[in-house]
């Protein structure tokens, strides 16, 4: 009797067990199927000529999504240099001198705006960019993913500055010295490699983005190096080229898709190899 | 510290893959469109109905006049007409002619219609084993958009086509989710034919669809994508998409009561009826037309244009693009299965054209224009 | 300590205040933006905008609860699938697996999350949708067709069921995460305490669950207001229809969805404010949605006595 139950228990224990590990390989199956689609019917259509040419009318056939790369870019990388600056900024305050209401307010607020939808930043700089500036333009592009890098870099950079030991600051404070030169000059390098590793996955985050970018940045047939002007995006347009019909344009969606994923796999892989810390 | 520097040193790397992939991209095309002489970029938006003849257009044209360069982005008529308007564009394109309230709100002043092609707006489906192409009524369609037809195999379009082999499948219709000229087209015509889809529905650029039917999409492109990828459905696009992805078109009976096949010369011919009643801003819709064999789901497409431009440059080449564009570019229309504008209304659009602005003086100089053109 | 560093500890510190405000002063400016461009259908409609589930922008008649009824639904379907399966993959990673299994998992769970959502969105209309339509609705339509939930036949050009599905791949990732995390600062005396007593495996893995109750769900909450907002994946599957339907093989609007194909061609005065009023409201719900979560988080942690916040 004592050992029917004790052998039922083990046996649900057993189950369990089994359904647990399906869910995990369940998932790691979806995620290898949807890469092995992006990679099957991307690889295909991978050449030079698709990775620096511009779109070509959709009957006409050829052509690529070289300004779509060009646009992503500079896009990104403007993002960056708003959105690092202050959000770097704000995870070193909420860090060092953060442990008060406003640290708290400004922290609650950076984390429920991590989870606002993308679209309405989109709205916001919509109305406080676009209209204003009289037309769509990398510019507004770019703001818009900056807001939404700002609150991720913010939060990762506290987490970070927070790992530094305490003892290292409490030595050189010991000997005198400011406590900006401290943060600077001592808390900073320390923490250098996951404030890096934090703006960098922050990166890959932002150039997957494509409702921010719908009404902001729109899509351009040229190479843009004007960021007062509408620009292109890979994410823009792999959405033209996936809901219409063409297969040239499909195609092309698949293609663009196994870039951007790629990329921002391998930026996840390197990260996640170079350090050994969670994300 | 050996990982930060190993840390730093793979972002730098990142960052210059990013951006050498992005230059290299950059350099290798530039010499192919840009111009060393002062360029000038156009920005336009609008309807997805014309889109393929204005890519094909704006390409052609950048072969003529590589220093002009045209960037049109589709979006649907009423994102054309809302950027123009708000004059975040330098041209704005719509099927369906602007209403005089919001033509009123326009922040540049007067805004001109231009028309620069014919199009039709077919039916289309994704049927197997049906081959010819099925014939439909005004009210049968309308019956489609209104829930009251839910089946292929329904009596009414049995009727209609006895000899083809409609599946017992339920129909799928596909709508315009965005505000759009071509439903603009395709609920005016209705509307016309049909009191009951005129009550119910109505005509415009976002109707009031019923509510529990069809599937919306975005873009022409969208409305054919999803028709060409699933069974059983139906969608009203702009002929030249329909075409371009091989799939069947309906006869449509017209006014004269003949099931007509959506051609040039059916499309020209609902054109050529509306010159009689061209009201002076062009601005007309030509469904339902009278005629023989008119194809009844016509309209002429527009680019909508300030009558003063702010700037002269861009003004002038956008002045010189719309010419070359209904009379030049008319030779690529038909490839596309777009009507050109009849001729008796060529002359009149380049009236229209002529009568464009900057700080009150014309920017279309015919003479010079011609003149160069000789010369190359 | 010498002058300098007060000075340059004043001019650091206000430096960084102003970096931090500009935190709440984005969310502020959302907030008046969004506030005021929506007044006109606040002022016109006031709560029935909410209750209102007629949407007619040709005749000015703004009713949300269509897209309301869509965002809801859409994101409960992706709660109900990701929820038991990112509980699973959780419970595995960390009760069960071996770290030289979990490890590799657990970040491979997480490159979902890295898939950019209009990736998804491709994937979904060339590869989930037909495989729904050809296999798993024809299935549901045969053995379950009586409910109303299935009625109809499945639709390739949009349905709210390929919506929910999308959403619950892309907030597995998260919701497991974030359990991870939680089961993670569950000390293992408990673990040790239960199995010491003759628990199995699972019995004891219960006890943790239960202790880990409020951050479990947080990591809910989480993944429901990351469903609340998902925009791109969804608007090009979900079939862009205004509709109320108890069938999931029917169409279906989200407030996202409709911002993401209507926003850039409203004109009208009502409607720009109607399209702004319900990404205010998305805004609010998700922000309201995304604090619970990180409040339901929070205690785990300080429960458990350790300072690690997700």
């Amino acid at each position: 009797m004592n050992e029917s139950v004790h052998n039922r228990r083990k046996l649900v224990s057993k189950i369990m067990t089994t359904v647990t590990a399906a869910c995990a390989i369940f998932a790691v199956s979806i995620l290898l199927i949807i890469l092995a689609y992006i990679t099957i019917r991307g690889a295909a259509s991978i050449n030079w000529e698709f990775i620096t040419s511009v779109p070509k009318p959709a009957l006409d056939g050829g052509g690529g999504i070289g300004n779509a790369i060009l646009g992503s870019a500079i896009m990104t990388v403007l993002a960056s240099l708003i959105g690092l600056p202050i959000g770097i900024g704000a995870g070193v305050y909420l860090a060092e001198f953060g442990d008060n209401w406003f640290g708290s307010l400004v922290r609650f607020v950076s984390d429920t705006l991590i989870g606002v939808p993308s679209i309405i930043v989109g709205i916001f700089i919509y109305t406080l960019l676009v209209l204003p500036m009289g037309g769509a333009s990398g510019f507004a592009g770019s703001v818009a993913l900056s807001i939404i890098m700002i609150p991720i870099v913010a939060r990762t950079t506290e987490e970070m500055i927070r790992l530094v030991p305490k003892s290292m600051r409490e030595g050189a404070l010991a000997l005198g010295a400011p406590q900006w030169r401290v943060t600077w000059n001592i808390v900073m390098p320390a923490a250098l490699s996951g404030i890096a590793t934090g703006a960098i996955l922050a990166i890959a985050r932002i150039s997957g983005e494509t409702a921010p970018l719908l009404f902001t940045a729109l899509n351009s047939r040229f190479f843009n190096y004007y960021i007062d002007e509408p620009m292109s995006s890979l994410t823009v347009q792999i959405y033209n080229f996936a809901t219409g019909p063409f297969p040239n344009e499909q195609q092309m969606a698949w293609a663009a898709s196994l870039i951007l994923v790629g990329l921002i796999l391998i930026i996840n892989i390197l990260v996640r190899i170079l350090t050994r810390k969670k994300f | 510290m050996r990982n930060l520097v190993r840390n730093l040193f793979f972002t730098a790397l990142i960052f210059t893959v990013a951006i050498g992939m992005a230059c290299s991209g950059g350099t290798e095309t530039k010499d192919g469109t840009s111009d060393a002489g002062g360029s000038v970029k156009l920005q336009g938006s609008g309807a997805s109905f014309p889109k393929p003849i204005y890519e094909k257009w704006v390409n052609e044209y950048e072969k003529v006049k590589p220093n002009i360069k045209i960037d049109y982005q589709s979006k649907g008529s009423g994102g054309g007409q809302k950027d123009i308007i708000a004059e975040v564009v330098d041209f704005g394109a719509s099927d369906d002619p602007m209403k005089d309230e919001d033509m009123a709100k326009a922040k540049g002043g007067d805004l001109l219609h231009i028309p620069t092609v014919l199009g039709a707006v077919v039916m289309t489906y994704n049927l197997e084993g049906v081959k010819d192409p099925l014939k439909l009524t005004p009210e049968v369609i309308a019956g489609i958009y209104m829930g009251d037809i839910k089946k292929w195999n329904d009596a009414k379009l049995k009727e209609l086509n006895p000899e083809a082999n409609l599946p017992d499948a339920e129909i799928q219709p596909v709508y315009r989710a965005d505000s759009s000229g071509t439903t603009a087209v395709f609920t005016d015509y209705l509307s016309k034919t049909v009191p009951a889809f005129k009550e119910k529905v109505g005509p415009g650029k976002t109707p009031n669809w019923v509510k529990g039917v069809g599937a919306g999409a975005p873009r022409n492109d969208g409305v054919m994508g999803s028709v060409k990828q699933n069974a059983n459905t139906i969608g009203y696009v702009e002929i030249a998409f329909a075409k371009a992805n091989d799939l069947p078109t309906a006869l449509i009976k017209n006014k004269a009561g003949n099931f007509v096949e959506a051609n040039i010369e059916n499309i020209s011919a609902a054109g050529a009826g509306a010159i009689k009643d061209m009201p002076d801003d062009m601005r007309i819709k030509i469904t339902n037309a009278e005629g023989e064999n008119t194809y009844p789901i016509s309209s002429f497409t527009y680019i909508l244009a300030y009558k003063n431009q702010k700037d002269a440059v861009k003004g002038k080449a956008l002045v010189d693009f719309l010419w070359w564009a209904i009379n030049d570019g008319s030779k690529f229309a038909e490839e596309l299965h777009y009507a050109p504008l009849p001729k008796e209304m060529v002359e009149k659009v380049e009236a229209k054209i002529k009568s464009i602005t900057a700080d009150g003086k014309p920017l279309y100089e015919g003479e010079k224009a011609d003149a160069k053109k000789a010369g190359e | 300590m010498a002058k300098t560093g007060t000075i340059g500890d004043t001019i650091f510190r206000t430096i960084l205040i102003i970096f931090a405000s500009t935190i709440l002063l984005i969310v502020v400016a959302m907030i008046y933006m969004m506030a005021v461009n929506s007044m006109p259908t606040i002022r016109a409609f006031g709560i029935s905008f909410l209750t209102g589930s007629d949407w007619k922008p040709a005749s000015n008649i703004f009713g949300a609860l269509p897209f309301i009824f869509g965002t809801v639904v859409s994101s409960l379907i992706a709660l109900i699938i990701a929820v038991p399966i990112s509980l699973g993959i959780a419970i595995f990673l960390v009760e069960q697996a071996p770290k030289k299994l979990a490890t590799p998992i657990s970040f491979m769970v997480e490159l979902l999350a890295a898939i950019p959502s209009v990736v998804y969105g491709l994937w979904g209309i060339f590869v989930l949708a037909p495989f729904l339509v050809n296999y798993l609705g024809p299935f549901l339509q045969t053995y379950l067709g009586w409910l109303p939930l299935f009625e109809g036949s499945p639709k390739g050009t949009g349905m709210m069921l390929t919506g929910g599905i999308i959403m619950a791949i892309m907030v597995t990732p998260i919701i497991t995460a974030v359990v991870r995390d939680v089961l993670e600062v569950v000390p293992t005396t408990q673990r040790e305490a239960a199995l010491a007593l003759g628990a199995t495996q699972w019995e004891t893995t219960k006890i943790v669950l239960g202790n880990a109750a409020s951050g479990i769900a947080g990591a809910i909450v989480l993944g429901l207001g990351r469903a609340l907002g998902e925009t791109m994946a969804v608007t090009m599957v979900i079939g862009n229809s205004p509709s109320i339907s108890a069938s999931l093989f029917d169409p279906a609007h989200t407030i996202a969805s409709v911002l993401a194909a209507n926003f850039p061609e409203a004109t009208d005065e009502m409607y720009l404010s109607a399209l702004i009023e319900m990404g205010l409201v998305l805004f609010l719900v998700t922000f309201i949605v995304n604090g619970l979560a990180k409040l339901l988080v929070a205690k785990v942690a300080k429960d458990s006595g350790t300072a690690k916040a997700t």
